[in-house]
């Protein structure tokens, strides 16, 4: 019995390492990259964010010569914003496309589907924008290109106390998403360590359009300010529905914030309001600057978020390891993107660690006259 | 919890109960007609919402931004489409299977609903990111002391109620009421009798589909954000309500509506009961059919609409 359990998944292994193989040899004079993300559905400004900044540095490479002498091909599969649907994803660019490593998703919980199927089959996975710690814990072939969870939970507890003067905090976190939890866990024990008092935790799930039960309670409950550690659209929401029953304090949350739909559909209530994410526009670094320049011309005009930098970093950094590598194999790129240094990213300059997640800055947002403004840079 | 917020969870849980209730009243409707569950219906109500998106900026050209009149353009002329919508997904979609059994034209509604739903989500289409809502009408908060009552949350069940009103005399007191209840008691004796059964049942349907608007615009404006899903979720809340009220009676649907409301919005005011709503919701629901089958104001007669 035992050698069979074993037996099995061998065969299966050994089957799907033939099939790459052979795709491998047809594949030609192109190296085929795999992206999944949610180009349509509930976080679709997210995904298509990413693969406008991933297709940028694709292009950007490929004029520049390619890579190992072929030039590098794009593959996007749409995940919907649906949760099973990476798993499927995924599986058909490895197996069917046979694509040398994945780029994707921006939600940490899609990419936690992603990791495993990635992980089985030796293909490394780079993940732009997933900062729940799990996603690399999933095997030593997932990465990041950004910071994670306990590093932005941190900043924001500190924020709270430091920034914003307040102790008494209402949270609001939505219990669908891995991502909003694992931050709201962060700042949980960052803030109770700074002095801070939780003066109540709520929920909502994501999706939500009506939050006025769960604010007339934060409400009552006095507190000096709000963290909402949830997606842009549900935060839009929950601004207006807030204003509408007078609880006048300032909402801060994480990097889920960050879209231009949020202004759009939160308006005025949006104002005064704070969150953290990778990078800002109006930052002012030289590399950020040319990327908004080239960003703009090649997509009519639009100001790129810290999703299309996160996209195009990540697509950056594997051609940097592929370089590096001077092959395509799985385990030896592994290696090469795992061996990353002060990498110069458009988001700022990062190492992967031992964890294999980027360490690197964190900038602090402030939304004013129905803009995004660059308030404050929190080095790790 | 005390006073002051009870109430306030009070205005807040009948403001979203009469939305529930407004969309329940539709359900019941086709329901007491045709015996049968349109699923499309919570969909109708979400292109009730993105045509009155696109409506807004005409109507805005004409009658100047966020007039009372202008608003009343707007969700006439969006239930006007829904309605000849609704008639056309019955037409194509049920009419023909209307001598198979119930099941066949059950599933063919959770059908249509997925098809509305992905067709819609293409871009195309709508797309499927979210879209913020237009303002139709000023908005305004009253405060009392502490409490916060909105406008749309005394629009909504007055308009509800109105709506309620209508529907009760159109089939209690007219010719076509009385058609639908002879449709609703037995298609084929009605017919015998020269009752037009597909012209009965398309009006049952326009009907149900300008209500399917009407509450998806006022659902808009209580949360102004809309996407092509954004029907599923108060759709599901609505069914149950219209089969807690007891399926096919009007004023059971607002009542079921209401209660649905008020329970959900006090457990997602209490920490740790707030991310339990749906089972909240879904609770009442096997409860009910474990207990009363018919629903609340439900009798187990034959006779029903």
């Amino acid at each position: 019995m035992k050698i069979r359990t074993f037996a099995l998944p061998a065969l299966v292994a050994s089957i799907a390492a033939l099939g790459l193989t052979n795709c491998k040899q047809g594949g030609g004079d192109t190296i085929k990259v795999g992206e999944f993300a949610s180009l349509t559905g509930k976080e679709a400004t997210f995904g298509t964010s990413s693969h406008e900044g991933t297709l940028l540095a694709i292009e950007e490479i490929n004029a520049a010569g390619g890579v190992l002498g072929k030039q590098l091909e794009l593959l996007t599969e749409d995940n919907q914003s649906k949760a099973g649907e990476s798993t499927n994803a995924v599986n058909k660019l490895i197996s069917k496309d046979g694509v040398v490593a994945i780029l994707g998703e921006v939600a940490s919980s899609r990419s936690f589907e992603a990791a495993p199927v990635c992980r089985d089959n030796s293909i490394p996975m780079i993940s732009p924008a997933s900062t729940n710690p799990s996603v690399t814990e999933v095997g030593d072939f997932i990465f990041r290109a950004c910071f994670t969870d306990p590093f932005q939970g941190a900043a924001l507890a500190n924020f709270a106390t430091g920034e914003l003067k307040a102790t008494q905090v209402a949270m609001l976190t939505d219990v669908k998403s891995d991502y909003s939890k694992g931050l709201a866990k962060f700042f949980k024990e960052k803030f109770l360590a700074n002095g801070g008092t939780l003066v109540t935790e709520l929920d909502y799930n994501g999706g939500d359009k009506e939050f006025k039960a769960q604010l007339t309670t934060i409400k009552n409950s006095n507190p000096q300010a709000v963290f909402v550690p949830g997606y842009y659209t549900d935060v839009a929401l929950i601004a207006r529905q807030a204003k509408d029953l007078g609880l006048n304090v300032p909402l801060f949350g994480g990097d889920g914030w960050e879209s231009n739909v949020l202004l759009d559909i939160g308006k005025e209530a949006m104002n005064g309001h704070y969150f953290s994410t990778h990078c800002a526009a109006d930052q002012g670094t030289p590399k950020m600057t040319a990327f908004v320049e080239s960003y703009k011309k090649r997509f009519n005009g639009k100001t790129p978020d810290a999703m299309a930098v996160l996209g195009y970093d990540s697509a950056m950094l594997l051609a940097d390891a592929m370089k590096r590598a001077g092959t395509t194999e799985g385990p030896k790129l592994r290696d090469a993107i795992a061996a990353t240094k002060d990498f110069e990213g458009v988001s700022g300059k990062f190492s992967l660690n031992e964890n294999r997640d980027a360490v690197k800055a964190l900038v602090f947002i402030k939304i004013e006259d129905g803009q995004f403004r660059y308030t404050a840079t929190v080095n790790p | 919890m005390d006073l002051q917020q009870t109430i306030q969870q009070l205005i807040n849980g009948l403001g979203l109960g009469s939305i529930y209730a407004l969309i329940a009243l539709g359900y019941t409707m086709v329901y007491g007609v045709l015996r049968f569950i349109n699923f499309a219906h919570s969909d109708v109500l979400m292109l009730g919402a993105f045509a009155a998106l696109f409506l807004a900026p005409l109507v805005e050209k004409a009658f100047g931004p966020q007039s009372v009149f202008g608003a009343i353009m707007i969700i006439v002329f969006a239930a006007g489409i829904c309605a000849c919508i609704g008639m056309l997904i019955e037409f194509l979609a049920y009419r023909p299977l209307r001598k198979r059994p119930k099941l066949t034209v059950l599933i063919t509604a959770i059908g249509v609903s997925l098809f509305i739903e992905f067709t819609c989500q293409n871009k195309a289409v709508f797309g499927a990111a979210t879209r913020s809502f237009p303002k139709l009408l000023p908005e305004k908060q009253f405060h009392f002391g502490n409490l916060v009552i909105g406008s749309t949350d005394i629009l909504v069940p007055l308009v509800t109620l109105l709506l309620l009103g209508v529907m009760w005399v159109i089939v209690q007191k007219t010719r076509v009421g009385t058609a639908m209840r002879a449709v609703s008691f037995n298609q084929q004796a009605a017919s015998l009798m020269g009752v037009p059964v597909n012209r009965i049942i398309s009006f049952t349907f326009g009907l149900g589909s300008a209500l399917a608007a009407i509450a998806g615009i006022l659902y808009s404006m209580k949360a102004p954000g809309i996407e092509p899903l954004m029907g599923v979720q108060p759709g599901l809340r609505a069914f149950i309500a219209a089969v807690v009220g007891g399926i096919g009676n009007l004023p059971g649907a607002v009542i079921g509506g209401l209660l649905i409301g008020l329970l959900e919005t006090f457990a997602g005011g209490i920490p740790g009961l707030s991310s339990y709503r749906d089972a909240i919701a879904f609770g009442i629901l096997i409860l009910i059919l474990l207990f009363k089958p018919a629903g609340l104001l439900g009798r187990a007669t034959i006779e029903k609409v």
